[in-house]
């Protein structure tokens, strides 16, 4: 059986499925998707609580993906996309018409599968999001690189080449750097998908330990397709299966003792 | 057999021959071209020839060998062959550039080998370039001072004297030349500022007493600076005519050469080897800064260096914007549709189109519509005179840029494909907007490829004739489009073309022996130009590539 990380474990558990609107980070009301004429996602409803790590698993396809990239309106990328349903965040849909796609993304930040540094410095990647929002002042920024760094536990690795092209740290060093440049524009909402799946076992490790420190800032909802890590990270899990939320529950408890048959075989490794 | 077919080396063959036999040939016509071009300004001995004629006298002759070859007896009059004496089928000839124009018909004449009796080198034998009629050859045998003999070529320091005056009739031509160029010519460039102002008061009804009198002082305060460099002018010249050469010429009679027609002084057959290599770059550096005389046939093309680069230039400023901002619609906002990829088909076959459709719509559009226009409504006062109405350098820069615009788009359009889509995420994650990610990720990153697009841009550019002769070439212009005078680029002026002046000099020449070597000379300077401007943005590709090198994992 996995193990779950004590320190998750020892939180105070929420009942997820009456979970009060000032815990709610988000509030993802029958939402449906489709690819054309394929439904990706179908009529899935959660609520993902505040300063808590939510887990998306299941297998390759299932569709986990797509819906962490429905809380910031990357598919709005794709243009045979079609979204049906609500994801409410402060009590508004972020799929209304009038809402201001880059204002949600200044709020919900997203870290890929791959490391994407800017083909500029270290420097000047952490500042890419301040310096949209028209932030001139050199000390502020100044200010906002060190935090964001020691934030992403990546000062101490570069403090004395801020100047260097992103290019020249390791693949890990990238990966926190994408996620400084992430908090540096102080979202509500972190989004991690598979932040690790390119990534070498110690550089996942430091990134894990990252994710635990972050949540005391930020609401983070993380897409892995290893158990391990979501049973070592994540608060509450959910475990999506061909585009079907099969379980949403308590980390410690949807690995220990899942309500569903397809989550046990899925958990005890008899697909995917 | 057929396992060796299998093998693939046969591949390995025919692939290495193709490319060995493009490289032969790009490398033999460069040589080719470099090796003709470039002997033109090694200095050659002055040969002095005893030629035998039909009625038993004999023709004697001084000058260049320029070029020989070898002709059938069969081509050759009969006369010619029975009073050579000739058996053998073939005979070589000489073409001898013989100069002193003013004395004989043709400064070029053919000699043919077997009617020589006599060829010598002699020392002391003088070129001497001239600023008209060309060169002159012979013995320099003395220098005059208003018609007085200062040195006798017996002294002992009489080249010494001789290269002195030389120098000094060269220098006041110079501030001759400097003075007409520029201060007279800018109070010329006033004075008709001064008329355009008092036409265009007069057509907006503006044309008060006051105005008149106020024009009026100011052209008569031009005039009377005219005036004191007119009589500079003059001063200088009378200055420059108080020498004279006496040269003894193939005839044996003394003939004085003015001193400020001449430019230069040499003596090919007493010089080593050095001298002569110095010679030889002192040649090629009068070439590319002089300006041409007599028709082009001497002298130098530095206005058509100029103006081809110039013209490069103008035009890369003109197509880089349009082209990229083309680029970025047709990729990043334009429907993936039909319509879309109809127009993108459309623009690559733009590049098929022949360049002197260009020329042709160059020359009805922008010069005549657009051109027009533009006189209509801001140079109202120098019409019926177009300014822009009128091939110019401008209309040249854009006709080519509409010419090298899809070349800048296709190539645009391959380097934003190849961003990876990762990165845009990461900008829009980030709280950007498209145009934001466009502007501080995309294009950046595209730079290298844009740069690709405008080194293809220039190549074709600036190997272009046939459109240039409709819209603002011309064979000699009397100003570069940037001078002295306000407001310093003269967009409208036409333009002299590297590519125009090999059509001129090689084809359009009244001499066109002579005009040959200046032919090569000008075609491996206009391949060394192109060379030179795709070298200089090939080296800020691969900066910026350095720069901007995608993700490598």
């Amino acid at each position: 059986m996995i193990s779950v990380n004590p320190s998750t474990s020892n939180m105070e558990k929420l009942d997820l499925h009456n979970l009060p609107a000032e815990q709610t980070a988000l509030d993802i009301k029958n939402l449906n998707l489709y690819y054309g004429e394929d439904q990706a996602l179908h009529d899935i409803s959660m609520r993902i609580p505040k300063n808590r790590v939510t887990a998306f698993i299941g297998p390759s396809g299932c569709g986990k993906s797509t819906l962490l990239r429905c809380i910031n309106r990357m598919n709005d990328l794709v243009e045979i996309c079609r979204i049906e349903g609500e994801i409410e965040m402060h009590g508004q849909n972020i799929y209304d018409k009038n809402v201001d796609v880059a204002a949600l993304r200044r709020r919900v930040g997203m870290v890929f599968q791959r490391p994407n540094p800017f083909p500029k410095s270290i420097y000047e990647n952490v500042v890419y999001g301040l310096r949209l929002q028209g932030v001139k002042d050199k000390r502020v920024l100044d200010e906002a690189v060190e935090t964001s760094l020691r934030g992403a536990a990546l000062w101490d690795e570069v403090k004395d080449r801020l100047n260097a092209s992103a290019f020249s740290l390791s693949g890990g060093q990238q990966q926190r750097l994408v996620i400084a440049r992430s908090i540096a524009i102080e979202p509500e909402i972190l989004l991690l998908d598979e932040p690790t799946s390119a990534l070498d076992p110690i550089s996942t490790l430091t990134i894990e330990e990252l994710i635990t420190e972050l949540k005391e800032k930020f609401t983070v909802v993380i897409v892995t397709h290893n158990m391990q890590q979501a049973a070592r990270v994540s608060d509450q899990t959910a475990f999506l299966y061909m585009g079907k939320m099969i379980e949403y529950a308590d980390t410690d408890t949807l690995f220990t003792t899942p309500s569903e048959k397809q989550t046990e075989d899925y958990i005890t490794g008899r697909y995917g | 057999m057929k396992k060796w077919f299998r093998t693939g080396k046969p591949w390995i063959w025919l692939t290495a021959g193709s490319v060995s036999i493009s490289l032969i040939a790009v490398i033999g016509l460069v040589i080719m071209i470099g090796w003709r071009g470039l002997s033109f300004f090694w200095p050659s001995a002055i040969h002095e020839m005893d030629i035998k004629q039909a009625d038993g006298s004999t023709k004697h002759i001084i000058g260049e060998v320029y070029d020989s070859e070898v002709v059938p007896t069969t081509r050759l009059p009969q006369s010619m062959i029975e009073l050579a004496d000739i058996e053998s089928e073939t005979v070589t000839r000489y073409l001898m550039k013989i100069g002193n124009r003013e004395y004989v018909p043709l400064d070029f004449t053919w000699v043919l080998e077997s009617l020589v009796t006599k060829d010598t080198t002699p020392k002391n034998m003088a070129v001497i370039e001239r600023s008209k009629d060309g060169n002159f050859y012979g013995r320099i045998t003395a220098v005059t001072e208003n018609g007085e003999v200062v040195a006798k070529q017996s002294d002992e320091d009489f080249r010494k004297v001789m290269f002195e005056r030389v120098e000094r009739a060269v220098e006041l031509n110079m501030q001759a030349m400097g003075l007409q160029e520029g201060e007279i010519s800018s109070i010329n460039y006033q004075l008709n500022e001064l008329s355009l102002e008092r036409r265009r008061l007069e057509l907006q009804d503006e044309l008060t007493e006051q105005a008149i009198a106020d024009l009026q002082a100011q052209r008569e305060q031009l005039n009377a600076d005219y005036q004191v460099y007119e009589k500079e002018l003059f001063d200088l010249r009378e200055q420059a005519q108080r020498d004279a050469l006496i040269v003894k010429d193939f005839r044996g009679e003394d003939v004085k050469v003015p001193m400020y027609r001449v430019l230069d002084v040499n003596f090919p057959n007493d010089m080593g080897f050095f001298a002569k290599l110095g010679h030889f770059f002192q040649q090629i550096g009068k070439f590319v800064s002089d300006d041409p005389r007599e028709a082009n046939t001497e002298g130098g093309v530095f206005p058509a260096i100029f103006g081809t680069v110039f013209m490069v230039l103008l035009m890369s400023i003109i197509v880089t914007p349009f082209g990229v901002v083309a680029a970025v619609y047709l990729h990043e906002y334009a429907g993936k549709n039909p319509v879309t990829k109809l127009i993108r088909i459309a623009v690559i076959n733009l590049a098929g189109v022949p360049s002197i459709v260009y020329g042709v719509f160059g020359l009805g559009f922008f010069v005549y519509m657009v051109g027009g226009s533009l006189d209509q409504i801001f140079y109202p006062e120098a019409l019926p005179n177009p300014t822009f109405g009128t091939p110019g350098v401008l209309w040249s820069a854009v006709t080519l840029a509409i010419l090298t615009l899809p070349v800048v788009i296709v190539s645009t359009e391959e380097g934003l494909s190849r961003i990876p889509p990762s990165l845009r995420e990461g900008s829009l994650s980030l709280g950007a907007t498209k145009w934001e990610t466009i502007w501080r990720i995309i294009l950046p990153m595209a730079s290298p490829a844009i740069m690709t697009g405008l080194i293809l841009a220039v190549a074709r550019a600036a190997g272009e004739v046939a459109p240039l002769m409709l819209v603002g070439v011309v064979k000699s212009a009397p100003m570069l489009p940037v001078d002295g005078n306000f407001p310093y680029l003269h967009l409208d002026r036409k333009f002299m073309h590297l590519g125009f002046h090999i059509y001129d000099v090689g084809f359009q020449s009244p001499n066109v022996e002579a005009a040959r070597p200046l032919v090569y000379a000008t075609s491996f300077l206009l391949i060394t130009v192109i060379v030179g401007l795709n070298l200089t943005a090939i080296g800020v590709r691969n900066h910026l590539r350095e720069k901007y090198r995608s993700l490598e994992h």
